[in-house]
């Protein structure tokens, strides 16, 4: 491999963005999937779809209208879901069709946008601007400053939100965090993987760890370390190669899952 | 008193769940709570524990009325029934533990709690691995390590073997004499006759309350509980 490629700054933003976005997703995506809310990143991904189409066509840089309206979107859909008790898959197709619907109905009405949708749709962390690499590292540091700052209150209403209850936290403010944060994530992922890929972020890396039987802290940082070596490989390779990043990076990611299965399978993992 | 319920009434949709019940838990206090399934325990633990407000009477803690403000939850502990988590969850003992700190609890607490359960070889193991009798001694360590005055517990050894059992009741015992004030629910009446100061016979309404000596001394009252339970048993059968 050339090291040539290392000396350019595109190059540099795409891997510390890309590195950052790793971590974020990683722990982040580590309770939803505990709490069976894989898809739930898939879902605000989609809900920002109908954002970024919505400053499109506002003239207004459309990661902030993403940030806006799946965050207001997933917070809605949390509280509908709780007063109306419908189940957490039902709510995750409401929240993931309606976004995408927007979206679409926004296209169709300014007649078509003469900005590359498709990049936000499959990412382009390749041509991630210094503006855009500096949010994402604010960003991530501000997320995982609040996952510190109320970790065991997380942790807790993960594992069992009647006995988190009852030990005095209060589980439904700690389940609009969890959401609110995973909308942020989301928003701030996208460019890396885009729309419609950012769900395997949250999940394939998270899925893998928990095969080691480790315990949580372990487990987030087995994690990290997939899901990081799985993006910097992949945009290193991507590059090479010359195809796209998000798709290598998933795939990369999956054949990490499927080595750890072959692991597991052959007794190598327990402990 | 440190526990005050004063005419608890709870209703839902198509029954009478809890019928004007009051009585009181002094300092040191060990009450055994019996009845047979359906009595009303379940609703009863609910009130106390905060997680149903829709309750008429008073239910005071530390001579709060507990609607008012959660702090009280703060000094209690609580080992459920069946504790539900996902097996594959990935906390070990120490996680699990570690989750019942309090905001300004001792972290230095952890390794003494698992040592006085004698689960301390454990600490590394994930919760989800371990035998029912090991992951109650991990419940009972999650629920001391914030340093409860009161302890409460829903028929904490049901489905747990015989050995763990007995076990189990010398820690309560230890716990008691050590000025922990328990609440505990159980269906074994020879536990609750052996560890227990007081005793409270729910059934929907409190038909008993008072010393256990008295209730034990008193055959017609264990005899018209066991037929109740007996009844309630065939029932589900």
């Amino acid at each position: 491999m050339s090291l040539e490629i290392f000396s350019y700054g595109f190059m540099h933003r795409a891997l510390i963005s890309g590195a950052a976005i790793a971590v974020l997703c990683s722990v982040v995506g580590l309770f939803l999937v505990l709490r069976r809310y894989s898809l739930f990143g898939d879902a605000i991904a989609h809900s920002s779809f109908g954002g970024i189409a919505l400053g499109l066509l506002a003239g207004v840089y459309p990661l902030w209208t993403a940030y806006g309206v799946s965050i207001a979107s997933a917070l809605v859909i949390t509280r509908v879901r709780d007063k109306y008790n419908i189940s957490g898959d039902a709510s995750i197709a409401i929240l993931l069709s309606s976004g995408i619907a927007a979206g679409l109905v926004i296209i169709g009405l300014s007649g078509g946008f003469t900005v590359d949708i498709f990049s936000f749709l499959f990412g382009s962390i390749l041509l991630v601007g210094m503006d855009d690499a500096i949010l994402v590292l604010v960003m991530a540091g501000i997320i995982l400053m609040i996952v510190l700052l109320f970790y065991r209150q997380l942790l807790y209403s993960t594992f069992s939100e009647e006995q988190a209850q009852v030990s005095g936290i209060h589980v439904q403010r700690i389940n609009y965090l969890i959401v609110l944060i995973a909308g942020i994530t989301v928003v701030t992922s996208i460019q890396l993987v885009g729309v419609l890929l950012i769900s395997a972020l949250f999940v394939i890396p998270n899925v893998t760890a928990i095969m080691y039987g480790r315990g949580f802290l372990h487990t987030a940082v087995i994690s990290v370390i997939l899901s990081v070596s799985a993006v910097v490989a992949g945009i290193l390779i991507s590059y090479l190669l010359d195809i796209t990043p998000a798709g290598t990076i998933v795939l990369l990611s999956i054949g990490m899952l499927g080595c750890t299965m072959g692991l597991k399978s052959a007794g190598l993992l327990s402990r | 008193m440190i526990v005050e319920i004063s005419g608890l009434t709870v209703r839902y949709p198509e029954i009478l769940a809890l019928d004007n019940v009051s009585f009181e838990v002094g300092k040191g206090d060990f009450l055994g709570i019996i009845g047979p399934n359906g009595a009303g325990k379940s609703t009863l633990f609910d009130v106390m524990l905060g997680l149903n407000t829709k309750y008429e009477g008073t239910v005071k803690f530390f001579g709060s009325e507990i609607r008012k403000s959660r702090k009280y939850l703060g000094r209690i502990g609580y080992v459920p029934q069946n504790p539900v988590f996902e097996r594959n969850f990935p906390a070990t003992v120490r996680d699990v533990v570690h989750m019942g700190l309090g905001k300004n609890s001792d972290a230095g607490r952890i390794d003494g709690i698992l040592q006085q359960l004698w689960i301390h070889e454990l600490a590394g193991r994930r919760i989800g691995e371990l035998s029912g009798g090991q992951q109650q001694r991990v419940f009972i360590a999650k629920a001391l390590v914030h340093d409860p005055e009161i302890l409460i517990l829903d028929e904490p050894v049901t489905g747990v073997d015989r050995q763990s059992t007995d076990l189990f009741y010398s820690i309560l015992r230890e716990l008691n004499l050590q000025g922990i004030t328990i609440i505990w629910s159980s269906h074994d009446l020879d536990a609750v006759n052996k560890l227990a100061n007081h005793v409270a016979c729910l059934n929907r309404t409190l038909f008993f309350h008072g010393e256990s000596e008295e209730f034990f001394s008193d055959d017609k009252l264990v005899k018209q509980y066991s037929e109740a339970s007996m009844q309630e048993h065939m029932h589900q059968h």
